[in-house]
């Protein structure tokens, strides 16, 4: 087992806002949720730290709007953290504070080491380009530039996660929710990337097509070794997926701990009333 | 040699919004020995889950020691191993079967079996031999191999649940009612598996309802009582 981290987060923040003399001091703002009254600063993220071990599945659960999407957006370069610092166990960026990077080189981390599978998969695909052709865009991006190869991955990622190839020529928005996510999953995997993010990749699917696209990510996991960091509101997801679970309430990490200590044995007042109102 | 040894073992459950605590366990002390099958009973909320989650750090309690004798970390502290530590002996060290089976959706009973050798880091071709080992030394219906278990009757689930734990050779296998709501055909199936397993050298700490049942199999049994064991030594 490795014991060094791939990717380290501390203290990461995120604002919404310029914040006031009221919000503006941490031990003293008063905040309703993750909002300040006064001048309308959204904290939506606050003091998060956390890490992700090689090959394994790190699952965020929290209630709406409780700052999982900002998150993932700020790790995948989408948002710029307003605050704190991301550390990737890679050899061209060992010991460097990844936030501070370029956006060039930001660019770099995101082609080459990250995934991302968003929420809404209108964010993640090009809803007017051919399925293989999302693919092969961020295989551009990526620095490949040899077509038949392009395409030859491609077709295998779609084979992977059981898009028909007869139909890789079509464009999303003719695709059900279902192969929709299961396109983005083979456009995030096809840089290889050694992280990956999926923000509620399950959610509005019914259930055997989310029992598939669980099972696509278990066998991903297993065959390919990739970290992940699944972000969702199904505790049942969670509890199938994630060996270790942070729960998020008004952009703090408020519990974490091994998946079925925080599900049956929840030590956090709000964990106990997320966790009981949902058995 | 000392395998396993809780000392002063206590858990209560704070339920904040109910502003309840419920006792579960107080002032627990228990040991065995290495390739010991020991029973726990008792009444029904008595504590006896509760020792084996906590165990397998599943409840976190709050005051007491849980010495385990891993193969790869040594003497340790269950209570204070890191997280990875435990994630690491969840995978090739202390195994928990319950009486439920939960479990991927739409994977085969073969295929589960299969994942759980993988998980370990061996081959596919070893897995798959793995497997097929398993399901059959505990009489699994080949017919059932490929199907998925959520249709499975309480005794097979079980079997698979077993198989799946019994394929990765814990050292420590923690056995939580499996023998519940079971009937008197399926019960004896599984006491068959579990005869095999004691024969094969793994240590077994289970909790059983069913006294004669234990009596058969166990080398200890203790009762629980007053959140604490009763009695603690001999066989009955
Ligand atoms: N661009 C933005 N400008 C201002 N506030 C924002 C912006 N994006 C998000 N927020 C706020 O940040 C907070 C966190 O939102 P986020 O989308 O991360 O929540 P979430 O946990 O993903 O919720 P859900 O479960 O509904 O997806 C919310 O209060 C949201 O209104
Ligand atoms: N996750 C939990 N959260 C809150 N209370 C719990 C939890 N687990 C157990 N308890 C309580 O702790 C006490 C002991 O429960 P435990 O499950 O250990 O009993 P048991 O002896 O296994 O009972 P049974 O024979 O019915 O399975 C009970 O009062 C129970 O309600
Ligand atoms: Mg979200
Ligand atoms: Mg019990
Ligand atoms: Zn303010």
């Amino acid at each position: 087992m490795h014991d060094e981290p791939i990717l380290k987060i501390q203290r990461l923040e995120k604002v919404f806002g310029r914040g006031c003399s009221h919000c503006q001091h941490e031990d003293t703002r008063q905040l309703e949720k993750n909002f300040c009254p006064y001048c309308g600063t959204v904290y939506a993220c606050r003091n998060i730290s956390f890490e992700l071990f090689p090959g394994e599945i790190l699952g965020i659960v929290g209630e709406s709007g409780s700052g999982k999407s900002t998150l993932m957006q700020c790790l995948y370069f989408d948002e710029t953290a307003t605050g704190g610092e991301m550390f990737i166990n890679h050899e061209d960026f060992k010991g460097k504070n990844i936030f501070a990077l370029s956006n060039q080189q930001k660019r770099n981390v995101r082609n080459h080491i990250l995934g991302m599978v968003y929420q809404n998969p209108t964010k993640g695909l090009k809803m007017n380009f051919s399925s293989i052709g999302n693919i092969a865009e961020k295989l551009i991006a990526a620095g490949n530039r040899h077509v038949g190869e392009m395409e030859r991955v491609g077709m295998e990622l779609l084979d992977k996660v059981h898009i028909p190839l007869f139909r890789m020529k079509e464009e999303p928005k003719r695709f059900s929710g279902g192969m929709q996510q299961r396109v983005q999953i083979a456009k995030a995997l096809s840089n290889y990337p050694p992280i990956l993010f999926l923000d509620e990749v399950t959610t509005g699917l019914d259930l055997s097509v989310q029992a598939s696209v669980l099972d696509l990510i278990k066998t991903i996991q297993r065959e390919m070794g990739i970290s992940m960091i699944v972000v969702s509101h199904d505790l049942a997801v969670i509890r199938m997926l994630a060996d270790r679970t942070m729960v998020m309430l008004n952009g703090e990490v408020i519990e974490a701990g091994l998946t079925d200590q925080v599900l049956e044995d929840p030590q956090d007042a709000y964990t106990q009333q997320l966790v009981y109102s949902l058995l | 040699m000392t395998f396993l040894k809780i000392e002063g073992l206590k858990k209560n459950f704070q339920i904040v919004h109910l502003n309840q605590t419920i006792h579960a366990v107080q002032q627990l002390d228990f040991s065995m020995e290495q390739g010991e099958f020991v029973g726990i009973t008792g009444k029904s909320g008595s504590g006896k889950s509760t020792i084996l989650k906590s165990i397998y750090r599943t409840y976190l309690p709050e005051a007491g020691r849980i010495y385990f004798d891993s193969e790869k970390y040594g003497w340790l502290d269950l209570q204070k191993a890191s997280e990875r530590e435990i994630i690491y002996l969840r995978k090739y060290e202390i195994g928990y079967v319950s009486q439920f089976l939960n479990v991927m959706p739409r994977t085969t009973a073969r295929q589960l079996v299969e994942q759980s050798v993988l998980a370990t880091g061996r081959s596919l071709i070893e897995a798959q031999k793995e497997a097929e080992k398993v399901l059959s030394h505990f009489e699994l219906d080949r017919k059932l191999w490929d199907t998925y278990p959520n249709t499975f009757s309480g005794g097979e689930k079980l079997r698979v649940n077993i198989a799946i734990a019994a394929v990765k050779k814990p050292r420590l296998l923690l056995l939580d009612e499996p023998t519940a709501s079971l009937d008197q055909q399926s019960k004896q199936k599984v006491k068959e598996v579990i005869q095999k397993l004691k024969e094969s050298g793994t240590t077994l700490l289970g909790v059983f309802h069913d006294i004669e049942f234990m009596d058969e199999l166990c080398d200890h049994i203790f009762e629980m009582s007053q959140q604490s064991f009763k009695r603690a030594g001999a066989a009955l």
